[in-house]
């Protein structure tokens, strides 16, 4: 009976978060075509989120691009058609690995230092200050932040995506010594618009869903030290498991 | 205003990059440059008793030089057929109407594609006409039917020989089996 109990209680509870997840995200865009007019905080944003997390977004997609050059080339070299392999490196990076990654590193480099930027400005007040001022919190500080991730994250998975492929291609073409121009060219016969469109549409969607989930942890963290590191801890954790789970879902409806 | 300066060259550079990405992946890593979706084009359709697993999309050639591609596949049902929509561009409009249309394979175990041979008409195809002459897919499958059915129509000795001989000796048997025929 105590067991039912608590169960009861967390479903609840669950539930009670997911309705005031969606009922901030209604607010974030409710506020969005306001806050369109500062326009300076939002690139303020994708400067920090954008721009600051170039270097990672390359360095990794290089890495993972010459990775799947190796993987790929060791697997297809078994069935004599290494020429594949720019087809194979490209699709899996324009369709999964570059959406998909992209947002665990942003989930990680950008979304935790939103979070604990608006948690630490809760904390110290910076918030109750505001509204004090008559000033909406949300307009001036969440809706800037949210938006700019948003932005942001098509622009990161499209030069993690190139990069990758180039990665892929300086493996595969120059170390492994796969021809170069089949590798171009069974690239661009086999990827069609719809590939393009599919890792697209994911990382607008990731860029909408890591954005959320990092500026409603950190505006709603509890007002301690400790509460700060729960919550980008927690912007994090949630971020990856809902990235994973949002890319399962587009990917069925994608087939 | 230095700090100003700054976030706005990062930003400017960021931006810039990410299109410049999207750009890269639409245009280089698909054939889209090469689709005539909106240069002029006419259309072709053929009649194939088989047309292996050509798809939507596939190339359509003529000499070796791409001048169009598959548009759409449907079944003719009263011919029992396979009807193969081609969309040509408009720079390639001297078709005779004689020509003849072959599937052809890329490689050994590539994709097919549709190769167009020219007649000697004086006539041109002109939009939605039709290419009478068409030469089905190479079928791979009955193609070693037609082989296994040769070796056991040759028989005997010449079969057990066969199975002695190593698989790369195998060419050697449709010879084998053609100078019999001469006897």
């Amino acid at each position: 009976m105590k067991a039912f109990e608590e169960l009861r209680s967390s479903l609840i509870e669950s539930l009670t978060g997911l309705g005031s997840v969606v009922r901030f995200l209604l607010r974030l865009i409710v506020n969005s075509p306001g806050a369109l007019r500062r326009y300076d905080l939002i690139l303020q944003q994708i400067y920090n989120s954008g721009a600051l997390s170039l270097v990672i977004i390359m360095l990794s997609g290089l890495f993972v691009g010459m990775v799947l050059g190796l993987q790929g080339f060791q697997l297809l070299q078994r069935f004599g058609s290494e020429e594949a392999l720019g087809t194979a490196a490209a699709i899996g990076l324009v369709k999964e690995l570059g959406p998909v990654v992209t947002a665990l590193l942003f989930a990680g480099r950008a979304g935790s230092a939103l979070a604990s930027e608006l948690g630490l400005m809760r904390a110290t007040d910076q918030i109750s200050a505001m509204e004090m001022m008559a000033v909406d919190p949300i307009g001036r500080v969440c809706v800037p932040r949210f938006l700019g991730g948003v932005i942001t994250m098509p622009l990161l998975s499209a030069i993690f995506c190139v990069i990758g492929i180039y990665g892929a291609q300086l493996v595969g073409v120059q170390m492994m010594g796969v021809d170069s121009g089949s590798f171009w060219s069974q690239m661009r016969a086999s990827v069609g618009m719809s590939d393009i469109n599919e890792g697209i549409v994911k990382s607008c969607i990731f860029g909408v869903a890591c954005s959320l989930i990092a500026v409603y942890e950190g505006y709603y963290a509890t007002p301690t030290a400790e509460g700060v590191g729960q919550a980008t801890t927690r912007t994090v954790v949630t971020s990856a498991v809902v990235i994973l789970f949002l890319d399962y879902l587009l990917t069925a409806a994608f087939l | 205003m230095r700090r100003s300066h700054t976030l706005n060259l990062g930003t400017g550079l960021f931006v810039v990059l990410g299109f410049a990405a999207l750009t890269f992946l639409t245009t280089q890593t698909t054939s889209h440059g090469l689709s005539f979706g909106s240069s002029p084009h006419y259309d072709l359709t053929a009649k194939f008793d088989n047309i292996g697993d050509l798809k939507v999309g596939a190339p359509v050639s003529m000499s070796g030089v791409e001048i169009g591609r598959v548009v759409g596949i449907s079944f003719d049902s009263k011919e029992y057929k396979a009807v193969v929509s081609m969309r040509i561009n408009q720079r390639y409009n001297q078709i005779p109407t004689d020509s003849d249309a072959s599937i052809y394979t890329q490689g050994l175990l590539g994709g097919k594609f549709i190769g167009l041979t020219a007649g000697g008409a004086e006539t041109y195809l002109k939009d939605k006409d039709q290419i009478d002459f068409t030469q089905s897919a190479f079928v791979l499958e009955n193609l070693i039917g037609q082989l296994l059915a040769n070796f056991a129509k040759s028989g005997g000795d010449s079969g057990k020989s066969n199975a002695d001989a190593p698989a790369g000796a195998d060419p050697k048997a449709p010879e084998a089996h053609k100078t019999e025929a001469h006897k």
